[in-house]
């Protein structure tokens, strides 16, 4: 993997290190119980698990103030803690239940949160790329200085709309970040086998959009890109490209039979850039926090998590008069 | 030799035309190529260029001139030393001139033929004639006035003004911030247009046709239609979806497919296709204040018509409300959109023929006003239903389902669907006719039923 420079540690302090530790263990350990639950029989359906890429999200969302708004794919449980979301709620989605997001309509792939203003969770990979672009065109409209984030990975970005997304946010000077998570597998489809031009945040430039690339496992880093984007945006100078170098260690979902890479690729990368270890580390060295405070870290978070998962269990499947709920809103009279 | 010049056809459907202006006078040469005239059809003004070389001996239309059918000689071509006195056979122009007549008089006018028991509009409010085409218009800018949040996007709805005349004027009152034109890319717009109803704005999204939203139907479907549900109710589109539907005149298989019952499936939906200007109006301005996505199925040959549009601040009318144009005491004709055209046909000629036919206009296809249905076949106690669309899984073949459902007893007959036929459109004139429902088939629809 390519990787940019990381950001001078100047630019860190102890307590956003601390942060970003604990959002990205949050993230992995929601994620190893959402498997676990999965694997229980609890959660059905598709479940796209985002262990390996957490620095992503949580690197792009230090970079965003009140009112950014953030919209992805399927692979978006990370995107929905990253952004604040009560890991209650987006668990008990996950199991169906009353108490979900989406009161257990949504499932897996389909949770929002007005909120937080995150706009989902779509299955339709990239189809999310011109709702994002018309997020900020909302924006644009109103006069506010707000952006969009929006997420789509090395699959989707070898759909047309995304490049019909480009264009029009380039013409109308939307502020829309394009984040594309390149995880380097479609599925099971690696990026040399599904393109000869892989180098995803180049092809903006066909549009004259800027871009670049950005180590995604190194969490500073991608603040750093996420920063200089939201700049540009904010500064009405139209739409910009993140191209975030990641990984994912687990399958695209949970029927993976993992036959289209090696053990060892996956081993090699956790061992040697795993983001979470390269924060911890950093932690270590710098003095800010000991091994003991870690493990302090790691059962708060834990605790969090258990919580979760015990109200997804606990939450009551919705009622059945919630079938006919929620189709049409009320006109108002 | 000298030759006619005739006032050209310029679009699909275009039967008469303004001669705008000469850009020529009678003693010019033009060659070919040069422009001679500007023509405003229904769907834009458009210069017209001479084929032939030669001297203009004698204009026969003036300039100005409004309703020339296509056809008509407007001028005269000489050679040199030639004289347009010379020709015999070029008629005065006016005696094939209309320019009193209004467009809808031309093919029926079933708004002047039949009285509808009126129901929408309070007594004594004052009627003017519009055509489909205003009514629209009038409808998207009174919406934008009273919201700034509404906005209209599509393909040449700006500058050129609509493809259809549509959006005529609307860039002059609103400016190019809130009327858009966007590039050729249907799935890439509609997606913008729900993600910007997702922040909270009021999108009109026009397409050139629904033919072209096929490219877009996964953003209408899936986006649009399902995230109110999939999201428990947090958030929805308050979007419109709006542009001509089915077939026009001669465009061929790809132009011509009529949408209803493709849309009308999908919750999360709602489907207007309205007939008359009136109905156009008042259901456009609901539809762009409804807080969900709305299908609005409009007809390029009902553009230009003309139909009675009341005089009035706010005109709405409410989804899910059929309009009774007829009372009738033995079958009942449902339709809409263009289908009430034949159905109002057939009904006039079944008049004649001594059988009285009520018709009901759905207007809104979902929700559909099923009771309205229910209540009319109980007293008729036969049916029939009028569609363009394909007959497999029609609207009709479900209206069928319903009346067999919950009138069952009540049938004397069962119930007759006339719809396209199940082909993909012709370009063949004669073809594209039979491809098409008619009157005809109407009446021999009600004729079954009545066992005439």
């Amino acid at each position: 993997m390519a990787a940019k420079k990381p950001a001078k540690k100047a630019n860190v302090s102890k307590d956003e290190l601390l942060q970003y530790y604990k959002d990205m263990l949050l993230i992995r350990r929601f994620e190893e119980k959402a498997g676990q639950l999965y694997g229980m029989g609890l959660i059905g359906g598709f479940c796209h698990l985002y262990i390996g890429q957490e620095a992503v999200v949580v690197g792009l969302e230090a970079a965003a103030k009140e009112g950014d708004k953030r919209i992805t794919s399927y692979r978006d449980h990370g995107h929905m803690l990253a952004c604040g979301m009560d890991p209650k709620g987006v668990m008990a989605e996950l199991t169906g239940r009353e108490g979900g997001y989406s009161k257990g309509k949504g499932g897996s792939m389909h949770m929002f949160s007005k909120e937080k203003h995150f706009y989902g969770g779509h299955g339709i990979v990239a189809a999310q790329v011109p709702l994002g672009a018309g997020l900020a065109f909302s924006d644009k409209y109103k006069g506010n200085d707000n952006v969009t984030f929006t997420y789509f990975g090395d699959g989707a970005a070898n759909q047309g709309q995304v490049y019909e997304a480009y264009n029009m946010a380039e013409l109308w000077d939307l502020p829309c970040i394009f984040v594309i998570e390149n995880n380097q597998y479609a599925m099971g489809t690696s990026t040399q086998r599904s393109t000869k031009s892989p180098s995803y945040f180049a092809r903006g430039a066909a549009y004259g959009i800027e871009g670049e690339e950005v180590d995604g496992m190194n969490v500073l880093a991608v603040k750093e890109a996420g920063e200089k984007a939201v700049a540009h945006c904010r500064a009405g100078k139209g739409p910009y490209i993140l191209e975030i170098k990641t990984y994912r260690y687990r399958g695209h979902s949970m029927s993976d039979p993992a036959k289209y890479r090696t053990r060892e690729e996956v081993q090699k990368i956790r061992d040697e850039r795993d983001a979470i270890e390269q924060v911890r580390d950093m932690l270590l060295t710098g003095k800010h926090a000991s091994e003991d405070d870690l493990k302090a870290i790691d059962k708060e978070i834990k605790s969090v998590v258990n919580e979760a998962a015990e109200f997804a269990k606990e939450s009551p499947e919705p009622s059945l008069d919630e079938l006919y709920t929620d189709i049409y809103m009320e006109a108002e009279a | 030799m000298a030759t006619e010049i005739l006032m050209p056809a310029l679009s699909p459907t275009m039967e008469e035309g303004t001669l705008a202006k000469w850009l020529v006078k009678e003693g010019d040469t033009v060659s070919s190529g040069d422009i001679m005239a500007e023509i405003e059809t229904d769907k834009a003004t458009m210069e017209f260029e001479a084929v032939d070389e030669g001297i203009i001996g004698k204009i026969l239309v003036a300039e100005g001139t409004e309703g020339v059918k296509v056809n008509t000689a407007i001028a005269v071509l000489v050679e040199d030393g030639e004289s347009a006195d010379d020709i015999a056979e070029a008629e005065p122009a006016d005696a094939q001139i209309s320019i009193d007549e209004p467009a809808a008089a031309a093919p029926a006018a079933p708004v002047e033929v039949v009285t509808p028991k009126e129901m929408d509009i309070p007594e004594g409010t004052e009627m003017k004639p519009t055509t489909v085409r205003e009514a629209l218009r009038d409808a998207m800018a009174e919406e934008m006035r009273r919201s700034e949040n509404v906005f209209l996007m599509g393909e040449e709805v700006a500058e050129y003004q609509g493809a259809y005349k549509i959006s005529q004027g609307l860039l002059d009152e609103f400016g190019a911030k809130r009327v858009i034109d966007t590039p050729i890319t249907e799935h890439g717009f509609a997606g913008i247009g729900v993600g910007a109803a997702f922040g909270g704005l009021n999108p009109i999204v026009e397409f050139m046709t629904f033919n072209f939203a096929m490219q877009a139907i996964d953003q209408i479907l899936n986006s649009a239609a399902k995230t109110l549900y999939m999201s428990g109710g947090q958030m929805g589109a308050p979007i419109v979806f709006r542009g001509p539907n089915g077939a026009a005149a001669r465009v061929g298989a790809q132009h011509s497919q009529d949408y209803a019952a493709w849309y009308a499936q999908i919750p999360g939906l709602k489907v207007v296709m309205p007939y008359s200007a009136a109905d156009a109006k008042g259901l456009l301005k609901t539809a762009i204040r409804d807080p969900n996505p709305v299908i609005f199925l409009e007809n390029e040959i009902l553009y230009g018509q003309s139909f009675d549009v009341p005089v009035m601040d706010d005109y709405t009318l409410p989804f899910g409300k059929a309009k009774i144009w007829r009372e009738g005491s033995d079958v009942t004709i449902v339709s809409f959109g263009i289908g009430m055209k034949y159905a109002l046909e057939a009904a006039d000629e079944l008049a004649k023929e001594g059988i009285s036919a009520e018709v009901i206009d759905l207007r809104t296809l979902r929700p559909m006003d099923m009771p309205t249905v229910l209540e009319s076949v109980k007293k008729t106690n036969r049916c029939v239903t009028v569609e363009e669309g394909f007959p497999v899984c029609s609207i009709g073949s479900y209206i069928s389902s319903r009346i067999m459902t919950e009138a069952f007893d009540y049938l004397d007959a069962p119930v007759l669907n006339c719809t396209g036929k199940d082909v993909p459109m012709p370009y063949a004139a004669n073809l594209e006719k039979l491809a098409l429902t008619t009157t005809k088939e109407v009446m021999d629809a009600v004729k079954a039923v009545t066992y005439r």
